[in-house]
């Protein structure tokens, strides 16, 4: 024990961080990163709460006078674009980011420096976006901004290009970590963790990473014509000069259905890493799981026109992506079933993980049932544009991912804290949240079949709407309560919890080998892995004598073959820096100074960028270059 | 004994484990997979907005000389640049790699200096704003461009590396990753040629 003391020492004064301001700004380290992204994410998920809260105390009755129409489309603009984009993505990302490295017996990401940068742009671009209402005047599109309403005749006011700034600087965020997480899942599993040994989190995770690196540039893109035409004149979406509004349709939702996948399927992955552990088996199928996964990524992008069933396209398109959706349907089947047999199969323990896995498959069962429903073209054109597609949506995002990352939040909170959480308020948070789920958005789905159009701010006493409203507003309320005592209950746990030892679930993978919290250099020995299940499994990990696993020569994790994780190759390992923190805030000023059309500003900032990252590129020492 | 995955024989003792050098590679690709992408996406836009006009482009057909000229250019310096990079990676030539980045760079700088001459001229015919296919017209070019620029300030870091002697047979990833980019600066240039520049020429546009 005694050299695993100094063992100990040794790493954890080559992993640490100066203990003062500067160490905070210049950290890389992947926990701490990914604690920053979920904290960020659920302040940005209270803040569109927020919102929410205020749509609904509009709608509870007919003509209500609490917010201006203007007022409103500003707040549910805000709502969806913040939930969408700032919550539901970045949360996942934190996991990623907090997660990988640990399920594959790595030290840190690939890139620790990109991986900084990227937490930096997703918190700057989300200060760029609420700097608009701080101006008076928030985007008021909706989150799918279609034009012609969002061009610069019909919303003239600067709103609207914080809203497209401020996402194309996530989208950069959103990319370089996809990259990053795609390098690292693929160079630096532990030895022996072939991919048919990876934790289905795994799987689950590279494939959206691969699915973002593939379509965002479609909002990239979707956005850089829009500001052109918005700012500078050019014709894309202009009918009257050649251009065509539906070309904003297509690139938008080129984008937007696979992002559907992007926020859906890592929260499957965590289901599949948290519903065995509490069925005490392994998951049933675990090869048709990775198989789905991976099928709905690339079948993803074959949906997107189902979003458009009513502009007028040719029957041939339509039939085709109509068939493609309901197609979709049958990959998440295939997972939904693979769940239900392990719980089947195994003899679960009702923790609160579990409760929020159980919510999770019923309310993705009834979601995606609307969903197929909606799949289907005359159907389509009954309910588009109504509190159905509200309501569906809602299913599926509520659905499939927060009750998922509550799920998470439950599981590896203890991991992350060293605290197990109160079950007594867990109750409390999954029944409220459950109730109001059913309460409140199903019946948005019979608002629509009344014939509501979403979007609108008020409605008469005529409409025979008011009662679903209400309705809706008192169960969108108890969801709240459910979702705020959840938010104090992290808090009261992380104070007052249990400890929580090392493995308080006794699950199967490897984050739960190390102590919790974890030491900052994550694992004292690269492990090396013999199944899918490193803790459940016979396999010991033998002496290690040679100390070959070690690796404390400076910042170094083992790097191993894409495919078969097979021969060791050292990995070195950068040190901390704040030169991330400068090139993110190098953007954000180029991305402000754009939107204000100073062109002699944004120029000085290109530069301060490109020399930002030529000083983060330039080795700082002989032996870091590659 | 045969090597059981997971198990001891699976990792080199660190005296004879080799650096690794395949994250920035994987980087690499997967930031030209999301670029091209990008490109793909914006020649969709120029198929999708000329399928609903019986003319297309919407005046005279574009003039292909100069786009050729610079085809021509970036070509050269294609092959320049691997030239450059097969002079440290066979033969571990720092010399070579110099003289061949710095030649690269010389047919950049001639690249922006012929497409600036085009765009004076083109300019005098058709605007951005005149109407869509101006639009289209030059977000395209001048996106190309501007990775052009990106690809010479990469060109111009490892240039700079080269001359501060960081490379050997062994350690050159970074002039592997900047011509690697380079290359694809180059072939999103052969398609703007073909469906911008020549396909007008051929479909009878005008």
């Amino acid at each position: 024990m005694a050299e695993s003391a100094t063992l100990h020492d040794r790493l954890t004064e080559i992993w640490s961080d100066p203990p003062n301001i500067y160490g905070k700004l210049a950290t890389i380290d992947h926990k701490k990163i990914g604690k920053r992204y979920i904290v960020t994410a659920i302040a940005f998920l209270l803040i569109a709460g927020l919102e929410a809260v205020l749509m609904r105390i509009q709608l509870i009755g007919p003509n209500v006078d609490f917010l201006s129409a203007e007022a409103y489309n500003q707040i549910m603009t805000m709502h969806g674009t913040t939930m969408i984009f700032w919550y539901a993505a970045p949360i996942l990302s934190g996991f990623a980011n907090y997660l990988v490295p640990m399920l594959i017996g790595a030290r840190d990401m690939a890139f620790p420096r990109l991986n900084a940068f990227t937490y930096w742009t997703f918190l700057f671009s989300g200060v760029l976006l609420y700097i608009s209402p701080l101006l008076g005047s928030a985007p008021r599109g909706g989150w799918f901004a279609y034009v012609p309403f969002t061009n610069d005749f019909y919303s003239p006011t600067i709103g609207m290009d914080f809203f497209a700034f401020s996402l194309m600087l996530l989208t950069v965020s959103t990319t370089a970590g996809a990259i990053n997480l795609i390098a690292t899942i693929f160079r630096l599993r532990a030895p022996g963790m072939s991919v048919d040994r990876m934790p289905l989190f795994l799987w689950s995770t590279s494939t959206t990473q691969f699915v973002i690196v593939f379509s965002l540039p479609a909002l990239t893109a979707a956005l850089v014509l829009l500001e052109l035409d918005r700012l500078w004149g050019f014709h894309f979406y202009d009918s009257g000069a050649a251009g065509d509004p539906l070309l904003w349709l297509q690139l938008f939702w080129f984008f937007g259905h696979p992002w559907v996948y992007i926020i859906f399927l890592p929260a499957t992955g965590m289901i599949s890493m948290v519903l065995p552990v509490f069925c005490r088996r392994p998951i049933v199928g675990y090869t048709w799981v990775a198989l789905a996964t991976v099928l709905t990524g690339l079948v993803g992008f074959g949906v997107w026109v189902h979003h458009m069933f009513t502009t007028g396209l040719p029957q041939v398109s339509m039939g085709f992506f109509s068939g493609a959706s309901m197609t979709i349907s049958i990959f998440t089947t295939i997972q939904v079933f693979a769940w239900v047999a392990t719980i089947w199969t195994g003899r679960p323990v009702l923790k609160a993980p579990m409760l929020f896995a159980l919510g999770f498959i019923i309310l993705i069962v009834i979601g995606g049932l609307s969903g197929v429903m909606t799949a289907v073209i005359p159907f389509d054109w009954q309910l588009h544009d109504t509190y159905f597609v509200v309501g569906h949506i809602h299913f599926v995002l509520i659905g499939a991912n927060v009750f998922p990352v509550f799920a998470a939040l439950y599981y590896w909170l203890p991991k992350m804290t060293g605290r197990i959480m109160n079950e007594r308020l867990a109750r409390w948070n999954f029944g409220l949240m459950f109730t109001g789920m059913l309460v409140g958005f199903f019946t948005m789905h019979i608002t629509g079949f009344l014939g509501m159009p979403r979007r609108i701010f008020t409605y008469s006493a005529a409409s025979g709407w008011t009662v679903a409203n209400f309705i809706t507003t008192v169960g969108a309320g108890i969801f709240v309560i459910g979702v705020l005592i959840g938010i104090f209950n992290f808090f009261y746990s992380r104070k007052y919890g249990l400890p929580a030892g090392n493995n308080p679930w006794n699950a199967d993978t490897l984050e739960w080998s190390s102590t919790s919290p974890p030491p900052i250099y994550g694992v004292e020995r690269i492990p090396t892995v013999a199944s899918r299940h490193p803790l459940w499994d016979e396999h010991k990990e033998e002496d290690d004598p040679e100390n070959r696993r070690v690796l404390d020569d400076g910042k170094q994790t083992l790097a191993t073959t894409g495919v078969d994780a097979h021969d060791g190759f050292v990995a070195r390992m950068p040190g901390e820096t704040v030169v991330p923190l400068v090139t993110g805030l190098a953007l954000f000023g180029l991305c402000l100074a754009l939107l204000f059309k100073l062109l002699w500003l944004a120029l000085g900032f290109a530069v301060a960028t490109a020399i930002a990252i030529a000083y983060w590129m330039w080795p700082k020492d002989k032996e870091l270059i590659a | 004994m045969s090597v059981v995955p997971g198990s001891m024989q699976d990792v080199y003792p660190p005296t004879t484990r080799p650096h690794e050098r395949g994250r920035g590679i994987w980087g690499m690709w997967l930031f030209i997979g999301t670029e091209a992408m990008l490109f793909a996406l914006l020649f969709f836009a120029y198929f999708y907005l000329m399928a609903s006009r019986t003319q297309w482009p919407l005046e005279k057909d574009p003039s292909y000389s100069y786009a050729l000229i610079l085809l021509a250019i970036l070509l050269t310096s294609s092959f320049v640049a691997s030239w450059a990079e097969r002079g440290i990676k066979e033969h571990g030539n720092l010399g070579r790699l110099n003289v061949g980045l710095g030649l690269t760079l010389l047919l950049g700088i001639a690249f922006l200096g012929v497409q600036y001459i085009e765009y004076q001229h083109k300019l005098k015919e058709l605007l951005p704003t005149d109407h869509a296919y101006g639009s289209v017209f030059y977000t395209i070019t001048s996106l190309h461009l501007a990775h052009v620029i990106v690809g010479m300030l990469m060109l111009t870091f490892v240039f700079a590396r080269g001359l501060a002697g960081h490379f050997n047979k062994e350690r050159h990833l970074a002039v592997k990753n900047a011509v690697l980019y380079w290359h694809f600066v180059d072939v999103v240039w052969i398609f703007i040629v073909s469906i911008i520049y020549l396909s007008p020429h051929f479909y009878g546009g005008n």
